[in-house]
């Protein structure tokens, strides 16, 4: 079960989370291979964004939040009293659903900013190191020419794929994306689509969506939550043409949601 | 036309004036006492009066020790009380925000911005005067203001705190940053305009400031310039209230125009703190 490297491959393992005294998941088992696209669908409350941020422990962060169960990365469990926190949540990045660059800071900045904030930035990489998370984002030809300029300044799309580049320059092995559309026009959602599918060469990748055709599309597996529950996990393409579950089925055919 | 519309037109009409009657009547207020002063002050307002020493002969009589202690006073008030602020401000906002003590805390920090000037008069007196042994000096007079002015920073500054979105907070923690990191290289970059807001508010507040002074000694009548941090000192508004209550009509005159250099300072240094604001609002919003 051990992996030999490092890739990015996640066992959740009977994962309870409460938010005080309501629970929001309730014995979650999930396998998230590595160096694919897992969608997590499900209706608004669902736990389907607790389950994510609690893959680089930030559903711990929120007053009178708690969590117990196993989720272990590439074999090791992320919730071992000798595991750091902060130096977990460089190897797992996160997107979240509204683009949040730093104002105080430009375009080069903010794709250098985790790099920065951590101390770990080797200047003379720099200027290769933004080059290469920017193009990653599929924002490098765009924002060449004004790097210097201020990360709001662009559009709310290109502010999302600068949030990305910004995510990918800590070099993490998985990627978790909270919603990375739901703030974008129909376009700018598309080039993110474009983005994720070249993007699974290299991370894993799991992503948030209220959006069925959204998981549809972009996904190689789909993980259907359901008032803190993991339903039925399977591949994308079988989950949306033969689920197994009737509660599935009805929420993919859009009977509720 | 309508009875109705007619009577609530004129009710409306009757509304606005009243409004503008309260904006004008204080503005006339101010003008009027500026007027005076300026007006009383101006025999005085020379080179020879900002550069004098105090006299026993109200012509001779000039503001220079009192102007320079004031300036000494502000400056060490803030870099005492500014970085002591904005610490407990950071402390009770990004990590104590969700125990009871800071709670506790918070109204507490309101409550001791209303506590009249005179009480910290006597506390500087016992504690920094007394205590520490620091006698009648800047150093024990700064520290007293610092005292005073603490509770307007921390609010300030939390207020300021409170307006950086937690969505950057987010982003920081999710790039690895440690909590000390999001702070300083995220939360604080933000909130450098509100601090400096806190800052001008403290610096206003503590320069005209007399009855604290008063209590810890500050001398009235000194022909030296402070020549270090444990030096005896005076400030303009201690000189101010010595001149008015002279009962020679000469030295009002002197009152009078040490109260405009009182407020030219405080202009001065206001003006100094917003534009510095201003300058770095600019740099955030522009390229590095």
């Amino acid at each position: 079960m051990n992996a030999p490297e490092a890739t990015g491959r996640f066992e959740a393992d009977e994962v309870d989370a409460w938010f005080g005294t309501k629970q929001v998941l309730r014995k979650v088992n999930l396998l998230i291979p590595e160096r694919r696209i897992t969608a997590v669908i499900g209706p608004s409350g669902c736990g389907k964004s607790t389950f994510i941020r609690c893959l680089n422990r930030m559903h711990e962060l929120v007053p009178g939040a708690r969590i117990t169960g196993r989720i272990r990365l590439d074999g090791e469990n992320i919730y071992a009293p000798e595991v750091d926190p902060v130096l977990l949540r460089r190897r797992v990045g996160m997107v979240f659903q509204k683009p949040n660059p730093f104002p105080t800071m430009s375009i080069r900045d903010n794709v250098l900013s985790g790099l920065r904030l951590t101390g770990a930035l080797d200047r003379s990489r720099a200027e290769a190191i933004a080059e290469q998370a920017l193009r990653g984002a599929a924002l490098w030809d765009e924002v060449k020419d004004r790097l210097g300029e201020p990360g709001i300044g662009l559009s709310g799309g290109q502010q999302q794929r600068l949030c990305i580049a910004r995510t990918l320059a800590v070099s993490p092995e998985v990627v978790l994306m909270d919603e990375p559309c739901s703030a974008l026009d129909p376009i700018a959602t598309a080039r993110i689509e474009d983005l994720l599918s070249e993007l699974k060469a290299r991370y894993t990748i799991v992503i948030v969506t209220h959006n069925m055709q959204q998981a549809a599309r972009v996904s190689d597996r789909t993980a259907f939550f359901l008032t803190g529950e993991l339903i039925e996990v399977a591949e994308t393409d079988t989950l949306f043409t033969s689920p197994t579950d009737r509660r599935t089925e009805d929420y993919i055919t859009g009977k509720f949601g | 036309m309508h009875p109705e519309t007619r009577t609530r037109r004129r009710n409306e009409r009757l509304f606005r004036l009243l409004c503008l009657g309260c904006l004008l009547l204080p503005l006339l207020m101010l003008a009027w006492l500026l007027g005076d002063l300026v007006i009383k002050a101006l025999p005085r307002l020379h080179m020879d009066f900002l550069s004098g020493f105090p006299s026993r002969r109200a012509a001779e009589a000039g503001i220079l020790p009192g102007m320079v202690g004031s300036l000494y006073l502000i400056l060490l008030t803030i870099s005492l009380a500014m970085p002591v602020g904005v610490g407990a401000a950071i402390y009770l906002e990004e990590f104590g925000r969700r125990s009871r003590a800071a709670q506790l805390i918070e109204v507490n920090i309101a409550n001791l911005a209303g506590v009249p000037s005179i009480i910290y008069g006597l506390l500087g007196l016992e504690i920094f005067v007394r205590v520490l042994g620091l006698g009648r000096s800047l150093l024990a007079g700064a520290a007293t203001l610092a005292l005073l002015v603490l509770p307007v920073i921390i609010m300030a500054t939390r207020e300021a705190l409170r307006t950086v979105p937690d969505s950057l907070r987010e982003a920081a923690v999710g790039l690895g940053a440690t909590p000390w990191q999001v702070v300083r290289q995220v939360v604080l970059p933000q909130a450098v305009p509100g601090i400096m807001t806190g800052c001008i508010l403290a610096v206003s507040r503590a320069i005209g400031e007399t009855a604290p002074l008063v209590v810890i000694g500050a001398l009235t009548f000194i022909t030296f310039l402070p020549d270090g941090v444990l030096a005896p000192f005076t400030a303009l508004p201690i000189q101010i209230f010595n001149w008015i209550s002279r009962p020679q009509a000469a030295f009002a005159h002197n009152a009078a125009a040490g109260i405009v250099v009182l407020m030219g300072t405080l202009l001065l240094l206001n003006a100094t703190a917003i534009y510095l604001r201003e300058r770095m609002e600019r740099m955030q919003k522009g390229a590095h």
